[in-house]
């Protein structure tokens, strides 16, 4: 990670939360203006709260000689998915007189009155036959040094997508992490009787239908190379297992036993699925290999077993259970046993998530009839409550561990929301139409 | 007069026919739009890797309606018709009221070996969608249960779960929720 220095934030710091609430709401909303004209942008997202240590960067517009297409404008990506991590503050340069495009034309003294840390300048050049350079500089504003000097080669309906690379870049080099920007999300869109299960961007953008029905569509969940979905299609009038390739299309049934198939949820090494049996009156959790071969019964219980989750090291499989009368969370071997109690705050705890790193779990939990995320910290089981629903669903985490992303409800109709795993930073993504539920983010691709 | 209470029960139960009206059919392939994102970095020392990140194809799942014909299960003059059976909250316990209903169809299918049913549990809205999966399965197995009492076999019956995907959404009080906690039974071919 680099270290920026962080003598010039102080006007920053002594904002009231408020201000900086609005000072945020106002930018990101000229973003949002200033993108309008985007066709494919189906999720809209509203950002609020933020906390006082991000880093302020100005993502400056790129250069561009005329022959490349003007849609597109990356420097409006790259801050919209900084700004959306919650750990930088993009700076408005509309009011700035120069515009520099090089590190050789900046004039840092300009940049640091305007409290940026760091700044971004750059380019697009044709190539020929339809290519594109993207040249991108990543600048230390105080120390005037270069911290990344970057070509992207891309074509002109890909612009997005290196933009969301760049922005990983930014992320990476700043804050020691990776970036989750070039991730997609899943998500099942419900419009009149339709369903359709959507990939999309993980900023909302090009949302694209999986499979589509006149039956419900629930529970996806990514293959840990991102190139397989499984979820539950109920086409046939009853709730089955598919495993689909996002790339061919080919979809196979991996559990379709007499009774209920449901709540995939994959291993991390891809190898096999944990799967929901319901054959009789008591849920049941197996694993199943992918092709549907290999069914091996995980629990044995005389209560619901449900909403399997492999711990990222692949060796547990945690899972919600009413075995103790009201459902709470559980967790036993990935090969079977005995089962122990995760959770005992509260009387109703589902639906359990792991962060990527796997000390921590996100769930959902009925705090006084509100069902709300929680983020429970597995090496000493404190609990914070991060959504404020009363209806919110399914969260995942970001490939990075640093935002969870859930299905709530804005006056009555379903939207996906997202939280920073501190809880500071809010965002919600909703459609222009449809109801909207089920989200699974999935793997970076790499 | 119809109370409201009883109107939301018809319009269950117009939903419920219109449903069992419905066959799924095989999916149809669309053709997929494939799309390429391979932006290369070509300063490698501080680069990403190339990447590839490939388009989405869809598969199009849809039902055609396919009724025919005059029979005792669509005799809207005949208890067979009636297929819903109500529960209390956080209940599967089977209220006398429905007796008659699944002795009716218990007579039915002890008199057509041939025929199968699919009970159907459901769930009102509130909880997660898996675990209310789970919840409308015992409502669908207590009917089963039931059906065996009677001298059903388990053959000629499969138990299944909506969960709370077929609910009402938005649901403001018990008048609204209640309707939703039911079984549908559904037979074979409908």
């Amino acid at each position: 990670m680099y270290e920026l220095s962080k003598n010039a934030t102080n006007f920053f710091m002594t904002k009231t939360p408020k201000a900086m609430m609005n000072l945020v709401r106002t930018f990101i909303f000229g973003l949002l203006f200033g993108l309008s004209s985007y066709a494919s942008a189906a999720l809209e997202i509203e950002i609020s709260g933020g906390g006082a240590q991000q880093i302020p960067i100005a993502i400056l517009p790129f250069g561009k000689s005329p022959e490349v297409p003007a849609k597109d404008n990356l420097h409006e990506v790259i801050a919209a998915d900084l700004q959306r991590s919650g750990l930088f503050r993009a700076l408005d340069t509309r009011g700035m007189a120069n515009l520099p495009t090089n590190s050789t034309q900046v004039k840092y003294a300009e940049w640091a009155a305007l409290q940026a840390q760091a700044m971004t300048v750059g380019d697009i050049q044709p190539l020929g036959a339809g290519k594109l350079n993207v040249h991108v500089q990543l600048l230390d504003v105080l120390k005037q040094s270069i911290l990344a000097d970057m070509d992207y080669q891309t074509s002109p309906n890909q612009l997005r997508y290196t933009a969301h690379k760049i922005s990983d870049m930014i992320y990476k080099k700043l804050t020691g992490e990776n970036g989750f920007f070039s991730s997609r999300i899943a998500y099942v869109n419900k419009s009149g009787k339709r369903y359709a299960l959507m990939v999309a961007d993980a900023d909302g953008y090009n949302p694209q239908p999986l499979v589509s029905s006149n039956e419900p569509i629930i529970s996806p969940s990514w293959s840990p190379n991102g190139e397989k979905m499984a979820y539950v299609s109920f086409e046939k009038k009853k709730p089955i297992v598919f495993v689909q390739s996002l790339n061919t299309g080919e979809r196979k049934i991996v559990a379709n036993f007499k009774g209920n198939n449901s709540a995939p949820a994959w291993a991390p090494d891809g190898s096999k699925l944990a799967i929901v049996l319901t054959y009789g009156a008591n849920s049941q959790i197996y694993t199943i290999n992918d092709d549907g071969s290999g069914l091996k019964q995980i629990t044995k219980s005389t209560a619901i077993d449900t909403e399997p989750a492999f711990s990222p090291d692949g060796n547990w499989i945690y899972f919600t259970s009413d075995r103790g009368g009201r459902p709470q969370i559980y967790k036993v071997s990935a090969n079977g046993g005995e089962a122990s109690r995760v959770t005992f705050e509260g009387s109703y705890n589902v639906s359990p998530h792991f962060s990527p790193d796997g000390k921590s779990l996100a769930y959902i939990r009925n705090d006084g009839g509100k069902f709300r995320v929680a983020i429970q910290d597995l090496a000493n089981s404190q609990v914070q409550l991060l959504s404020e629903g009363s209806q919110d669903e399914s969260p995942s985490f970001a490939p990075n561990g640093r935002v969870i992303l859930y299905a709530t409800k804005v006056r009555g109709r379903g939207t996906l929301a997202a939280v920073s795993a501190d809880g500071k930073v809010r965002q919600r993504l909703s459609e222009s139409s449809g109801d909207v539920r089920e989200p699974a983010w999935g793997p970076t691709v790499k | 007069m119809l109370k409201p209470f009883n109107s939301k029960l018809v319009l269950v139960a117009v939903a419920s026919a219109l449903l069992v009206a419905c066959k799924s059919t095989p999916m149809a392939d669309k053709p997929a739009a494939v799309e390429d994102k391979s932006p290369v970095a070509t300063k490698p020392a501080d680069s990403a890797p190339a990447a590839d990140t490939s388009g989405v194809k869809e598969v199009v799942v849809d039902s055609n309606a396919n009724n025919t014909g005059n029979n005792p299960l669509k005799d809207p003059n005949n208890i067979l018709s009636k297929r819903n059976i109500y529960f209390d909250f956080d209940s599967d316990a089977i209220k006398a009221e429905f007796r008659p209903l699944i002795e009716a169809h218990a007579k039915y299918l002890l008199a057509n070996g041939n025929a199968k049913v699919v009970l159907q549990g459901n769930t009102d809205e509130r909880g997660t969608r898996e675990y209310n999966l789970s919840l409308g399965q015992r409502r669908s197995v207590a009917v089963k249960k039931s059906l065996n009492l009677l001298g059903v076999q388990d053959k000629q019956i499969e138990t299944v779960s909506y969960g709370e995907e077929k609910a009402t959404q938005n649901c403001a009080d018990e008048n609204c929720f209640q309707p939703n906690r039911r079984v549908d039974i559904v037979y074979e071919g409908e």
